[in-house]
């Protein structure tokens, strides 16, 4: 249950929030053309003649773009509709060359499935709770409009125009900015992992519609209101923040919300009415007649499920339960794809999971951090990862040194197995050379070796500290630790 | 001997290759005569440059014994088929000027056979029409003429300009398509023989769309076997259309046989309709009689909703017309209505209004009001539902026979005016052409006779899906003895 | 069921063609009977009938993913009426 609840003049009022995500498939060429789909190319030229809706042209249907759609089903436990159809969705707009958008309204691809948000009680989620989702369905996405190129025209560019989205459609089931907040993050990373969608949303690879509504607690729905486009998981919430608060203010002053299409405006956090996209919004929905039913075999859907990776949910308790890894850090290294890619191929490489994971969390994202890249940027390779925390495990390295190693590895790119070689960073056990310098050391500080014998045992770190330092961090401190306080106890 | 304008696609194609004249003198032949037939307006574009370059290629492919299927046979395509650098209207002026950067698959496969383009036929508006009276290119004037009467008579429609071509001696063949008759009815109007075949057998691709579900190409010619020498060089799978067949084309022309013995042949009684022409039914009793010579026996069937087929029709095809045709917006290619201080969505406003004919826009507004918020399941879905009654109904029927005979419409060509002004009167001339095309049948039309008034009639074979060769050799066999020789007498 | 002028400037409007008064009139008793006509597919009863989804029985062919068509810029902006740097040039859209 969230506790969230919007304090009016009148009372308390609760939110309720269904999310629409469009969400760009992975392909190499378009839903119904073999144009391709490249982010970024010239105007007009990822266009062809189907996608520039020439008389003539008819549509034939890429199947990477349904095969994608349907293991983002299988990912969220949903139906897969062995019977699905397109339709169209008629409306005129310049960005929308034939005039309709191919779409699936009546029998989507993807029906009933769900998606687990985690408890976050800092954002006020207390547990973790199952989102709806209602449908997925496969349409084509619309061109691109600029304004500002021209004084009376604007130019419209087609490259986007019939690359295929999944349209995600939840349950009005979250009921707080933070709960939404979550399920676009853990959409997000579901669509990674599946990889049938990059989920870059800067590149408008991923946006949402946003259907919110107020009401009394435990009252029916109100009515909503969708903002179309929003972005970002920020934006996302800044818009549940600002059009419940807004209906709050309308219902309490004795007015009405009217059921209509929004925008978001991120330079002011607030959304405003889209008043001319409202006209009579009459869509004519009928079968495609250029495409014949989608008939789905056993074995094609089996062979999407087949090839489903490892998802998040499955692979945190699997770290937790079968690695051992703590529950924190289980979190934090499933909860992108890449991350528990990187992780996981330290493993493959040999290394102890606890430790790698333990190394992973503080070594390495501490050194991305600092250096500004992500893990798929980083300098050092997941097998010259293993080979670092080898020579730990094997005494090798000390922790110290093993630090002092992975900081030129950063630099150098080098292997640390080389780097060890070259500028004689191994740790050294050898109990003559360590023990010449304790004596050394006891000589050189009669005072606080008088002191620890009257009984100062605290000055055993200083020796200990005196000892590295002399041996540049290479002994093994294990071994300076035992040697140190047979020297002492002479 | 005769005039090579006289020779349909096979006396052509053979006299060709044995090499009683030269593929240029049969261009040439034909380019003379579609430039004297202005009268007519059966083109929208002539193109005796693509002719004669396709029979000057053909001629030194004959020299070299690298003969093509249609190498020496010039054509006439409809001008709905995308022609790559000739401009390509379906007779609307909302496409005046555009020349498709692409080659329709039909036509395409025709130029690849070998054969020639003497132009591009003038049609109903984007096929709307029964008449050829709604072509923003004017009127197509039938051949044909009353006895002691100059009006002008309408060669059918949609597809009168390749009627109208044909029949005077224009073209040996040519395109058409047929979306609830548009090839059949004008070939009855005619005299001629057209075909339209199962539903994916030919590609769409590159067709200017009128109702996606029924538009089907298929070829007109003065006879069988050239209709059927047509369709196998216009058929076949397209993987550029999701609808098209992934089948192997028949060697249809190899295997016409004129005889029916064993052949089943139902007579559906539901086609006897009120106020249909004595004439008619008299012509449809001597075709039943030809058939029963040629070997085949009689059974009476029944295709009990058949009097639901118009009206299903006439919401289904302006339903995906509605549709089809919003994609002609001023935006990306053809008329651009600007006028001043106009917004985009006044830009489309006006383009559509100046650009579509009325009868396009009539059947727009059909089509977006039945398709429109409350209206869809009452009139869309059911009447695809009564399309579903409908095609069960020509299953039923063909477990008790292999083909049907009907007249193909229920009266001879009427003179131009005579029904334009009442749209519903002209939509029921093809009340015996659009069951099949609702069900995506095989059927065809051949001349069968003329009316008392001098005009040729046709009968319509129909048969199972695929089995053009079922409905060839019908046709034939009527065609054998039909002995129709009858000509426009030349007026033009 | 029968339009009236408003539901034909309705309709006009949705389908983005401009009419004049004179055509509406015209058009509200055409639409009528037209509609009138196909209203007796009311009389069949289809409560057991499936609408009809493929005319000839096909099953959907899917393509393979692969970039086999665009580079044609040219080809695609050869007809437009206001070919701008490369794109379609429309009246200014103002959102
Ligand atoms: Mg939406
Ligand atoms: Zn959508």
């Amino acid at each position: 249950m969230s506790n969230y609840r919007i304090q009016g003049a009148t009372g308390e009022w609760e939110v309720v929030i269904g999310l629409e995500v469009h969400a760009q498939v992975v392909s190499n060429s378009k839903l119904f053309s073999g144009a391709a789909t490249a982010f970024g190319a010239e105007p007009n030229t990822q266009v062809s003649l189907v996608d520039a809706a020439m008389p003539g042209m008819l549509p034939v249907p890429n199947m990477e773009c349904i095969r994608q759609a349907v293991r983002t089903g299988l990912a969220i436990n949903a139906e897969i509709n062995r019977w699905s159809r397109f339709d169209r969705k008629n409306y005129f707009y310049a960005d929308l060359p034939q005039g309709y958008q191919i779409s699936q309204l009546y029998h989507p691809l993807v029906g009933e499935g769900e998606i687990l948000i985690d408890a976050d009680e800092k954002a006020g989620i207390m547990e973790a709770k199952r989102i709806g989702v209602e449908r997925i369905h496969v349409e084509q996405d619309a061109g691109k409009l600029m304004h500002d190129q021209h004084p009376t025209m604007s130019y419209v560019d087609l490259n986007r125009c019939g690359v295929a989205l999944m349209e995600i459609v939840s349950r009005p089931d979250m009921r707080s900015p933070a709960e939404a907040g979550a399920y676009v993050r853990k959409l997000r990373a579901l669509l990674r992992y599946v990889g049938s969608c990059d989920g870059n949303m800067e590149e408008g690879s991923m946006r949402a519609d946003v259907n919110v509504s107020v009401r009394r607690p435990g009252e029916e729905f109100g009515t909503r209101t969708e903002t179309k486009n929003v972005n970002s998981v920020r934006f996302v919430m800044a818009t549940i923040e600002h059009e419940a608060n807004r209906q709050v203010d309308v219902l309490e002053a004795g007015g009405k919300i009217v059921q209509e299409t929004r925008l978001f405006d991120p330079d002011s956090g607030t959304t405003r009415s889209m008043r001319s996209k409202e006209d009579a919004h009459d869509y004519r929905y009928f079968p495609d007649p250029d495409l014949l039913p989608l008939e789905l075999t056993e074995e094609f859907v089996e062979a999407c499920r087949f090839s489903l990776p490892e998802l998040p949910d499955a692979k945190r308790a699997r770290y937790v339960e079968l690695l051992g890894i703590s529950q924190y850090n289980a979190d934090v290294l499933t909860a992108e794809v890449e991350t528990a890619r990187w992780f996981e191929k330290v493993l493959d490489a040999g290394a102890e999971a606890k430790q790698a994971a333990n190394w992973v969390m503080s070594d390495l994202f501490g050194a991305l951090n600092r250096l500004g890249k992500t893990i798929i940027e980083s300098p050092v390779s997941p097998e010259q990862a293993a080979e670092l925390l080898a020579l730990v495990a094997d005494g090798t390295l000390s922790g110290t040194l093993s630090k002092q190693v992975f900081e030129i590895m950063l630099e150098t790119g080098d292997h640390p197995g080389k780097i060890v070689e070259e500028r004689g960073l191994k740790q050294t056990s050898d109990t003559g050379a360590i023990e010449a310098v304790i004596a050394e050391i006891l000589a050189k500080n009669p005072g606080q070796l008088e002191q620890y014998r009257s009984g100062k045992e605290a000055l055993f770190g200083f020796f200990v500290g005196q000892t590295m330092k002399a041996m540049a961090g290479k002994a093994n401190p294990q071994v300076v630790n035992e040697l140190l306080k047979k020297a002492l106890a002479n | 001997m005769t005039h090579i304008t006289d020779l349909g696609v096979a006396a052509i194609r053979d006299g060709f290759r044995a090499g009683h004249f030269s593929a240029r003198e049969v261009a040439d032949a034909f380019n003379a005569n579609v430039a004297a037939a202005g009268a007519l307006n059966a083109f929208i574009v002539e193109t005796p440059d693509h002719a004669i370059a396709a029979a000057e290629q053909a001629d030194r492919d004959r020299a070299e014994g690298n003969l093509k299927p249609l190498s020496g046979v010039p054509i006439g395509m409809k001008d709905l088929f995308a022609t790559k650098g000739v401009q390509t209207t379906a007779a609307s002026h909302i496409l005046e000027g555009f020349t498709p950067q692409y080659e329709s698959t039909v036509s395409a496969k025709l130029w690849g056979a070998g054969a020639g383009m003497l132009g591009k036929l003038n049609l109903d508006q984007f096929a709307m029409g029964s008449s050829n009276e709604t072509s923003y290119f004017g009127n197509v004037i039938s051949p044909w003429r009353r006895p002691g009467d100059s009006a002008p008579l309408a060669p059918g429609g949609s597809s009168g300009g390749s009627s109208a071509a044909i029949a005077a001696r224009l073209c040996p063949a040519a395109t058409g398509t047929d979306t609830g008759g548009s090839i059949r009815q004008p070939a009855a109007f005619t005299g001629i023989s057209g075909i339209k075949p199962t539903y994916g057998r030919c590609s769409r691709w590159g067709i200017v769309a009128f109702a996606s579900s029924l538009d089907q190409a298929g070829p007109m010619a003065n006879d069988v076997r050239d209709c059927a020498i047509m369709l196998e060089n216009m058929a076949g799978f397209d993987p550029k259309d999701s609808t098209s067949l992934d089948l192997a084309v028949p060697n249809w022309e190899a295997l016409l046989s004129g005889d029916l013995t064993g052949k089943k042949i139902g007579i559906p009684k539901e086609y006897r309709v009120d106020g249909m022409p004595a004439e008619i039914d008299a012509l449809w009793e001597q075709g039943i009689q030809w058939l029963k010579d040629a070997g085949a026996e009689i059974v009476n069937v029944s295709l009990p909703h058949t009097k639901y087929a118009l009206a299903a029709y006439y919401i289904v095809a302006p339903a995906e017309a509605s549709s089809n045709l919003a994609r002609y917006d001023g935006v990306r290619y053809g008329l651009r209505e600007l006028p001043d201080g106009a917004g985009l969505q006044d830009m489309y406003a006006a383009t559509r209004a100046a650009g579509f004919g009325a009868e396009v826009k009539r059947r727009i507004m059909i089509g977006t009001y039945v398709l429109s918020a409350g209206f869809y399941d009452a009139y869309y879905t059911q009447a695809q539902k009564v399309r579903t009654l409908i095609a069960r109904d020509f299953d039923l029927a063909f477990q008790q026979c292999d083909l049907l005979l009907t007249p193909t419409a229920p009266s001879a060509a009427f003179a131009l005016g005579e029904k334009s002004a009442d749209p519903l009167a002209m939509y029921l001339n093809d009340v015996f052409t659009v069951p099949t095309s609702l069900a995506g049948l095989p059927a065809m039309s051949v001349p069968a006779g003329l009316d008392a008034q001098g005009l040729p009639l046709g009968l319509q074979i129909i048969g199972r899906a695929l089995d053009e060769q079922g409905v060839l050799n019908a046709g034939l066999a009527i065609e054998e003895r039909a002995g129709f020789t009858a000509r426009a007498g030349k007026w033009w | 069921m029968s339009v009236d002028h408003a539901t034909v400037r309705k309709i006009a409007s949705l389908a983005r063609i401009a009419v004049s008064d004179a055509e509406v009139e015209a058009m509200v008793p055409e639409l009528n009977a037209i509609l009138g006509f196909v209203e007796q597919l009311g009389e069949v009863d289809t409560s057991s009938v499936q609408p009809m989804t493929a005319v000839i029985p096909n099953t959907l062919r899917l393509r393979e993913d692969v970039v086999s068509d665009g580079n044609i810029r040219d080809a695609v902006l050869a007809n437009a009426p206001a070919p701008e740097h490369g794109f379609f040039g429309v009246p200014k859209v103002i959102e």
